[in-house]
């Protein structure tokens, strides 16, 4: 009996130190999400001026555009598959979800006869595709909750690179990414978007521009082509920018919610603990005045 | 728009977000053809840039020099952006840490690294190292 009560307490101990610790990691994360919206926030304007400037330069080119990151491919053979989960676990269902959302996409692709070449950001997908020996094409980990821009850098123009190159020497036709958006605190869905190529709409490029009063007849320097050509690569970067942002935000909420379930479980566990070890002692307590008792009237009998 | 059809509202902005705005007097950035000056009342203009310093006049009198890695510079109604992914204000870079940088990116370079990442390490030092330079000639 008397070992029970030290099991107890020692359990109950245990557990209160691991509370201790998602109760710090809950604080942590609850101050990092609010620096990662806020940096998502920042970004905002880069990608507005951006996309305004991408609109207009479309806008001035008469006809079709023929642009490489712009034209589709007529045969999809192959499809680059960007996955964005997160370096470490304490996520709760974060990167798993991506990880699914990503098996759906790859499933509905080869179904159609499209080879899937993956490329990986964040520990936790990278693990899982060496666990399973999945060959990844390319991998980037360390940044997954406070990502740069020159990560964005790195990740796009590798991205386009494959892109550009042709099928026979292992391009890809199509790029999709994969990452989870930031509905909310308490939302995020793992999202999948085509990053290339590129689809420009003229008709909605000019409605997208609300905060211009109208359209000015931009004169371009070089000329609308070139603008184009060099704004391309700088939209494609912000696009996978963004990605990563909307990624990190999502693990950082995620990560916040997943420790805050986690304290309040240790806690009934505590409470739990707690009851069980003062009903030990209490029975221990019991049996010992029993035991006293019923020596005692055995004495008393005997003499 | 309701800005004074004398002045030019500027704004400086990197991926990280906007690092410098307000009103400006005039604008001088490098684009792929040469130096071109923005006075107020310019026609709309969408310009590619060449890694390089560019100048804000602002109303206040102020010239601030800001390091850009490329990007490009948009006019419309006396509104004006400058957009590239690493800019940075030039009273932000130290003389000596962007001189490291080139160091190292020119190092690089000389290795044989001659891919794109590295080029636009060089470009963004060089660019830096020109803002830093000017921005210590200025006093």
């Amino acid at each position: 009996m008397a070992a029970s009560l030290r099991e107890l307490r020692q359990r109950r101990q245990s557990v209160t130190s691991t509370k201790k610790i998602t109760q710090a990691m809950e604080l942590i994360a609850a101050s990092k999400v609010i620096r990662a919206q806020q940096s998502a926030r920042r970004a905002a304007p880069y990608t507005q001026e951006l996309t305004s400037a991408v609109a207009a330069a479309a806008v001035a080119l008469p006809g079709q555009i023929d642009h490489p990151l712009i034209n589709p491919v007529p045969q999809v053979r192959r499809v680059a598959l960007l996955m964005i989960t997160s370096d470490r676990g304490m996520n709760g269902a974060y990167s798993s979800n991506v990880i699914k959302a990503a098996a759906r996409m790859r499933k509905r692709l080869e179904s159609q006869g499209i080879e899937v070449y993956r490329y990986a950001v964040g520990r936790k997908i990278i693990q899982y595709n060496t666990f399973r020996s999945l060959p990844m094409v390319a991998t980037w980990e360390g940044f997954s909750d406070s990502p740069t821009y020159a990560h964005a850098h790195e990740i796009a123009d590798r991205l386009m690179a494959d892109f550009l190159k042709p099928y026979e020497e292992g391009g890809v036709d199509e790029i999709h990414a994969v990452y989870t958006r930031m509905e909310s605190m308490l939302t995020q869905t793992p999202t999948v978007r085509r990053l290339l190529p590129l689809e420009v709409v003229k008709a909605s490029a000019t409605d997208a521009t609300p905060t211009v009063e109208y359209t000015p007849q931009y004169s371009f320097e070089p000329d609308p082509e070139t603008v184009l050509d060099s704004l391309m690569p700088l939209y494609i970067r912000s696009r996978v920018w963004f990605y990563l942002l909307q990624s990190a935000a999502s693990q950082l909420a995620s990560q916040q919610r997943a420790m805050k379930s986690a304290t309040d479980n240790a806690n009934q566990l505590i409470e739990t603990l707690t009851r069980q070890a003062n009903q030990a002692r209490q029975a221990e307590i019991t049996q010992e005045i029993t035991e006293i008792v019923g020596g005692a009237s055995a004495l008393a009998e005997s003499s | 728009m309701a800005l004074p059809d004398s002045l030019l509202r500027v704004e400086v902005v990197s991926a990280d977000g906007v690092i410098w705005e307000g009103e400006a007097e005039s604008v001088i950035a490098r684009t792929t053809e040469g130096d071109i000056g923005i006075l107020p009342n310019h026609e709309p203009l969408l310009a590619v840039l060449v890694p390089s310093a560019a100048e804000v006049l602002s109303s206040e009198g102020n010239r601030e020099i800001v390091a850009l890695d490329g990007g490009f510079l948009s006019v419309a109604g006396n509104r004006v952006a400058i957009l590239s992914g690493y800019a940075k204000m030039a009273q932000e870079i130290t003389l000596a840490d962007a001189e490291v940088e080139l160091a190292e990116a020119t190092k690089n370079l000389e290795a044989g690294h001659n891919d794109e990442t590295t080029k636009h390490h060089f470009d963004r030092a060089t660019a830096q190292v020109k803002a830093a330079h000017r921005m210590a000639g200025r006093h």
